[in-house]
């Protein structure tokens, strides 16, 4: 697909939510993005997915401002009155715009409790400050009024409400995760970015992913924009489908067209090429569907060796 | 009994193999290398007079019979877990349910204010000076420091120098420095200004070195610690030089018809201490159960997800950083008013480490742990120089507090009275699900 006529998509959609337009993005001689053009429209359930390393990390990094690329733009609510650029804002900043996210493997804070995880981002919206909380100013005791109602709220809603007061890291995987979208939504976001949010979960953890991931649509109507490797979670919930392979967008499209594909499937399963390597067992069935992609097997999910803790 | 007491080479070797065995040999060894170090020294004389002087001597029997205390400790400690958790349910437990009715702890809180006001009056003039130099200046030092390091885990190494700067503050105010104020002040009306350099020069500080995470912080910290008396004693048009200041007035209040003047005695310093300190209290714990501390908490466990979840990470830091420099600059003025008298000597590295160790010992992210803390370490070796248990020689103060900090942290890793977030933090480090994993997860994801 030709990025000219991604921008054309871009201008034709109507309603986008963010705009990626042409982004490349290096780490010394690695080019981890090249090129990356992508829209997302208001309440559309976009999913990114890719190989091993293929940049979708990457990706979310650049739309949260923890990655500068070297080259393009991210723009939030382009159809706005005032659209924002995301490109060199700073993390919170970016998180301030109305972009929250998950990571890959969960960050909680592992000593909080869950109502405390969950409140810390309920809170980033506060004003309080220090004097005001010394003296405990009506503001001060307002917002903490504000905001233990709506982190009870979203522990109901994630169904954590049972679990307020236990110490994050004592919870079950499962549950973590949850967690972990609720202080996402906590900071009331328009865009929430998952980051393979059912990766290593079971089946019951994954169905409960699912449905609460299409709730966070429904119920809240916020856009979601998923990397998610478990093509059975991706082709239930995603409305289109962005494939990554090297840092490149090699097809976009439904959950169907994707599936068809021809490069995805190569990408996936690779060819018999030149030098004759095999590719990989069970490649027989040509369904993106059907073996499970070789990464999820793969504990790392990482991008790049350069991109590991900054 | 010790392994190297055995004849046999082959039977030798076998007791080497026994754990408790190797652990008596071990603390025996120790006990005996501490008598040696804590002993008289020897002279070009007699050279080993230091050696025979320790080891002759019934002293050195303490320091077996502690060595093997130690190893009686270490070995029965699995046996007596059960002993001991229940022990420690009953000292530390109990007192936090207690504690839990609102009612209970105003009347707990009401006893100990009285009591603080009512014991020092008690006390010799000796000891009312220990109270105020070494244990109350310490204790609001401690609080402030536990802002930095307890509640947003930031590790200062060069804490003093707000310290120094809030100091020389009231030294310049009051004019004793060679340079001179646009006014005179009092002191006392030197403390807003004194207290506001500290702060700024936190901020300062902070703003650029904030950024660097972990050791970066410790040792840019530590430079600045450094630079700050470098300073002092070198800049002598400024400040003086190495021969100090002298003739900083002490506090006085004028204010219409009421009038009080702080003299050389140190009962109404404490009683200022005593006021500041409770101030402190009651701010930094409404500040830890708010929202700002709980953001602290947040970049303390994981930075990346606090910045993640909108937390400007960079502007929590360097409010604890500057909370915790003007606690120590307000301790700066009162040393400095009440001594009248300063030297860039008072304002060494190890002064910032020990108020560290202070707020280790009490319990990093504990008000009442890194009050009681410092209350207690700066307390025993003052005790202790006037009754001298064990040939206690001051000099070997480090000594013991070293191993003192080493034999905590096997045992109470939290400190002595552990806040919750902390000790719920150590368990998962040793579970191996702390901060350290979370931020370095093997094949874990970029943030």
């Amino acid at each position: 697909m030709s990025a000219t006529a991604l921008s054309a998509t871009a201008t034709a959609q109507a309603d986008a939510i963010i705009v990626v337009d042409h982004v490349t993005l290096r780490f010394g001689g690695v080019t981890s993005l090249l090129d990356v053009s992508l829209v997302q429209g208001r309440h559309e359930i976009l999913s990114v997915i890719g190989p091993n390393g293929a940049g979708k990390t990457s990706l979310f990094n650049c739309v949260t401002g923890v990655y500068v690329p070297q080259v393009g733009s991210i723009t939030f609510r382009p159809e706005n009155a005032h659209p924002v650029a995301v490109v060199g804002r700073k993390p919170h900043r970016v998180n301030r715009l109305g972009i929250a996210r998950t990571f890959q493997s969960s960050r909680l804070f592992n000593a909080l409790t869950a109502f405390e995880n969950v409140k810390v981002g309920v809170e980033s919206r506060f004003h309080t400050g220090p004097l005001g909380a010394m003296l405990h100013v009506p503001r001060a005791r307002h917002e903490e009024r504000r905001g233990n109602d709506r982190t009870r709220e979203l522990l109901e809603f994630v169904g954590l409400r049972d679990r307020a007061d236990e110490v994050a890291s004592g919870l079950p995987y499962g549950d973590r995760r949850r967690l972990e979208i609720a202080r996402a939504l906590g900071t009331s976001p328009e865009l929430l970015l998952l980051d393979e949010p059912a990766a290593g979960a079971n089946p019951a953890e994954k169905a409960e992913l699912s449905s609460l991931i299409e709730r966070v649509r429904s119920e809240i109507g916020i856009t979601v924009l998923l990397i998610e490797h478990d093509m059975g979670v991706v082709m239930s919930l995603a409305d289109r489908i962005v494939v990554l392979n090297f840092g490149e967008v090699i097809a976009e499209g439904t959950p169907s067209q994707v599936q068809r594909d021809p490069a995805v499937v190569e990408a996936y399963l690779g060819t018999v090429d030149e030098n004759g390597h095999e590719p990989p067992a069970g490649g027989s069935d040509h369904r993106v569907v059907a073996p499970t992609p070789p990464e999820a097997s793969a504990q790392s999910g990482d991008d790049r060796p350069s991109s590991e803790e900054r | 009994m010790s392994a190297g007491l055995q004849p046999h080479a082959g039977s030798a070797a076998r007791l080497w193999r026994n754990t408790d065995a190797r652990r008596l040999f071990g603390c025996v060894v120790g006990a005996l290398v501490v008598a040696v170090i804590t002993g008289p020294s020897g002279s070009a004389s007699s050279p080993t007079s230091g050696v025979t002087g320790s080891l002759f001597r019934p002293r050195v029997l303490v320091f077996v019979a502690l060595g093997l205390a130690l190893w009686a400790v270490m070995t029965f400690r699995r046996r007596f877990g059960e002993v001991i958790r229940r022990t420690n349910d009953r000292v530390v437990t109990a007192p936090r349910q207690l504690l839990a009715n609102r009612w209970n702890r105003y009347v707990v809180y009401l006893a100990v204010f009285a009591f603080a006001i009512w014991y020092p009056t008690i006390l010799s003039g000796y000891w009312q000076e220990v109270l105020v130099d070494q244990v109350g200046v310490f204790v609001l030092l401690a609080l402030g420091l536990n802002v930095v390091v307890g509640y947003a885990g930031l590790l200062d190494l060069g804490y003093i120098a707000f310290y120094a700067i809030g100091a020389y503050s009231a030294a310049y105010w009051t004019g004793a420095l060679p340079i001179h104020p646009p006014m005179h002040l009092n002191p006392f009306w030197a403390i807003p200004f004194a207290v506001l350099a500290a702060m700024l020069a936190g901020v300062v500080l902070g703003a650029p070195t904030l950024r660097l995470r972990g050791d970066y912080l410790a040792i840019v910290t530590l430079g600045f610690g450094e630079i700050i008396q470098i300073v002092a004693t070198n800049l002598t048009g400024v400040t003086g030089g190495s021969q100090g200041v002298i003739g900083i007035p002490h506090f006085s209040f004028h204010a219409g018809a009421l009038k009080y003047v702080w003299h050389v005695k140190a009962l109404p310093y404490y009683y200022l201490l005593l006021v500041f300190v409770v101030i402190a209290l009651a701010a930094f714990r409404s500040l830890e159960r708010s929202r700002i501390g709980r953001c602290w908490a947040a970049i303390r466990e994981d930075e990346v997800a606090a910045e993640a979840s909108g937390i400007n990470v960079l502007k929590y830091k360097v409010m604890a950083f500057s909370i915790g420099a003007s606690t120590s600059g307000f301790a700066g003025i009162l040393t400095a008013s009440k001594i009248g008298f300063i030297e860039p000597g008072d304002f060494t590295v190890q002064l910032s480490i020990l108020i560290l160790v202070l707020v280790v010992f009490g319990g990093m992210g504990s008000l009442l742990g890194a009050a009681m803390g410092a209350a207690v370490l700066q307390w025993l070796p003052q005790f202790l120089r006037v009754h001298p248990l064990f040939g206690f020689q001051p000099q070997d103060l480090f000594i013991y507090l070293g191993a003192l900090l080493v034999v905590m942290m096997i045992f109470r890793p939290a400190g002595i009275v552990p806040s919750r977030r902390r000790r719920s933090e150590i368990g998962l480090a040793e579970h191996g699900v702390g901060t350290a994993d979370a931020m370095s997860a093997a094949g874990g994801p970029v943030a």
